[in-house]
């Protein structure tokens, strides 16, 4: 980065540090910092749109998808995220695979599954065997995002359903009083009045997913815990920068970025849910007017 | 093999007895729900352990929070915001290299003597020790908040009885502050369990095999190539575990209440509001 890293090995002090800090290694460092922050924009509006989906399905008339709604919030309750986690990324993957390879390759005669393998044809591989590793890269990304969208999804569709549920009763009574469709109803009433319901659960939830992105270390993805690992093993004389085991240092590194990261949302949501309770009938709304008086 | 045979073999194998290689070849059920099974084990001994000693912890933490000193409150808040504001995951490392970089397999006293440390980089001290850190920072924000919602009546009438000091804690804050703070605390012991899975994840590698639930899933996931067994095996586990924990945890909940009216009694009403 700087001319004078050249020669590392003659370096100390700070510019030492310096170098150190600014070798191409560390640049990977600070770029996986803003790939756990796009999963986060990514994963939060996806998660959203997957708990919307769910609350409304829970609600539905039509039995069987009200009980697919209410088995997909019921999910999460019983069974701990981290295993749908895994088991999402290899069955995501798997069940791509397999509907490619019903298209691709309909004169296959083989099982997909031979004993103990997963086989699908060649042509059916996703992401291609001759894709770029940036292609592979995205394709393990996505996945991430799905699967993170799919188990907050749950969750989310937990909080909305409460919300929902939460919207005074006489506000729809009202709605239906002026002859408005339950279509109308819940696109004009229903979903306007319920964010400030959902507030305190969405703003939970969206601390809960800052703090489940280092997962996605699990997931295989290259993120910020696989370069701490990396970074802070020790390095022998014959690396530029030698080192001892400096791991501690760097996951105390990582443990500061996620308490700045989880203070600083909760202080704009403690914002955010003052704004919406404007007006609101209800005890933090009351509050407002009081000391508005 | 028959399954019985499985059972005998494999059923303390998270523990290290019984047979010593895991099945490679020729994986049944019975195998995968014997291990599996096997590893439920450990997530149950961390969970407990994790959630007895954390109790105590919490209530302390939650007094010291919402004491008048500032030297004693300071560093609850402190503590609390740290462990409720970093995940869980990043914890376990921290601790792990924590105790193998700075500790270095013992710690030198004085000069006097030496305590061994190495002990503590196996799992079951040290990361039971990280869940224990964790959840007595979650148990203690619920207990605070509970603490913080007791009824005012009560402690005027405390007042006017004269009951001070030890008394007003032992005789009226505490049960009101266990009633009003036990759902809440239901869902943390929940998702306390739910987090036993992370053990074998993060810093503290299985040694010999000895895994938890969710390791032996892996474990089977990856040599047959096939997650939609051995993953709702955990997933069956689980439920089965929740469900123990919510009876339990309502029978408490029922003995807390018993002096109210059965209209007012609180219901544990599960929500998914506390995972790490």
């Amino acid at each position: 980065m700087f001319e004078y890293c050249a020669e590392p090995k003659t370096l100390e002090g700070l510019t030492w540090l310096s170098c150190y800090l600014t070798t191409p290694k560390h640049m990977e460092f600070y770029y996986s910092f803003i790939t756990v922050m796009a999963l986060l924009v990514v994963a939060a509006p996806a998660a959203l749109a997957f708990g919307f989906g769910g609350a409304m399905a829970s609600r539905s008339h039509f039995a069987p998808v009200r009980w697919l709604g209410k088995l997909y919030t019921a999910m999460v309750r019983g069974i701990p995220d981290i295993v749908f986690f895994l088991f999402f990324v290899i069955a995501l993957d798997q069940g791509l695979e397999w509907l490619t390879h019903q298209i691709r390759c309909p004169d296959w005669t083989e099982p997909v599954r031979q004993g103990l393998e997963f086989r699908v044809c060649p042509a059916a591989k996703v992401p291609p065997n001759n894709a770029s590793p940036f292609v592979h890269q995205a394709y393990a990304f996505a996945l991430a995002v799905l699967t993170f969208a799919i188990v907050f999804g749950a969750f989310a569709a937990n909080v909305l359903k409460g919300a929902m549920d939460a919207v005074p009763r006489a506000q729809i009574e009202t709605a239906e009083a002026y002859g408005m469709s339950p279509r109308q109803t819940f696109r004009r009433i229903l979903v306007p009045q319920m964010w400030t319901y959902a507030l305190p659960g969405l703003s939970n939830l969206w601390l809960i997913l800052i703090k489940a992105t280092p997962l996605l270390f699990l997931l295989g993805i290259q993120d910020v815990v696989y370069w701490a690992r990396e970074m802070g093993a020790s390095k022998s004389a014959r690396f530029d920068y030698p080192h001892g085991d400096w791991r501690l240092y760097y996951f105390l590194a990582l443990l500061v970025f996620y308490l700045t990261l989880t203070r600083v949302s909760e202080i704009a949501l403690s914002r955010l849910s003052r704004r919406l309770s404007h007006g609101q009938a209800t005890r933090a709304g009351e509050t407002l007017r009081k000391d508005a008086a | 093999m028959t399954c019985w045979e499985t059972v005998q073999a494999y059923w303390l194998r998270s523990l290290g007895f019984g047979q010593n290689a895991l099945p490679t070849t020729d994986i049944t059920l019975c195998d995968q729900f014997v291990l599996i099974g096997s590893g439920m084990l450990w997530n149950l001994y961390f969970g407990l352990l994790a959630l007895a000693l954390g109790f105590c912890f919490a209530i302390a933490l939650a007094l010291a929070k919402a004491s008048h000193r500032k030297w004693l409150r300071k560093p609850a808040e402190w503590y609390i915001f740290i462990f409720r504001g970093s995940p869980l995951f990043i914890q376990f490392f921290l601790v792990y290299f924590f105790i193998t970089t700075v500790l270095r397999g013992s710690v030198d006293v004085f000069g006097l003597f030496t305590i061994p440390t190495a002990w503590m980089a196996s799992a079951w001290a040290g990361a039971a020790f990280t869940l224990f850190l964790n959840t007595s920072a979650y148990s203690a924000e619920i207990f605070y908040g509970a603490l913080m919602t007791v009824p005012r009546g009560d402690l005027e009438a405390a007042d006017a009885y004269g009951i001070t000091g030890r008394d007003r804690f032992f005789r009226i804050e505490w049960p009101t502050m266990l009633r009003l703070g036990w759902p809440a605390y239901t869902n943390e012991a929940i998702f306390l369990f739910h987090a036993t899975t992370l053990v074998f994840f993060s810093g503290f590698p299985a040694f010999q095999q000895r895994g938890d639930a969710l390791y032996y899933a892996n474990y089977f996931a990856d040599k047959t190539f096939n997650p939609f067994i051995s993953y709702p095996i955990v997933a069956f586990y689980f439920i089965i575990l929740t469900l123990c924990l919510i009876g339990l945890f309502g029978l408490i909940n029922q003995r807390l209440n018993r002096h109210l009216p059965s209209h007012q009694k609180r219901r544990i009403r599960l929500r998914p509001q506390l995972i790490r």
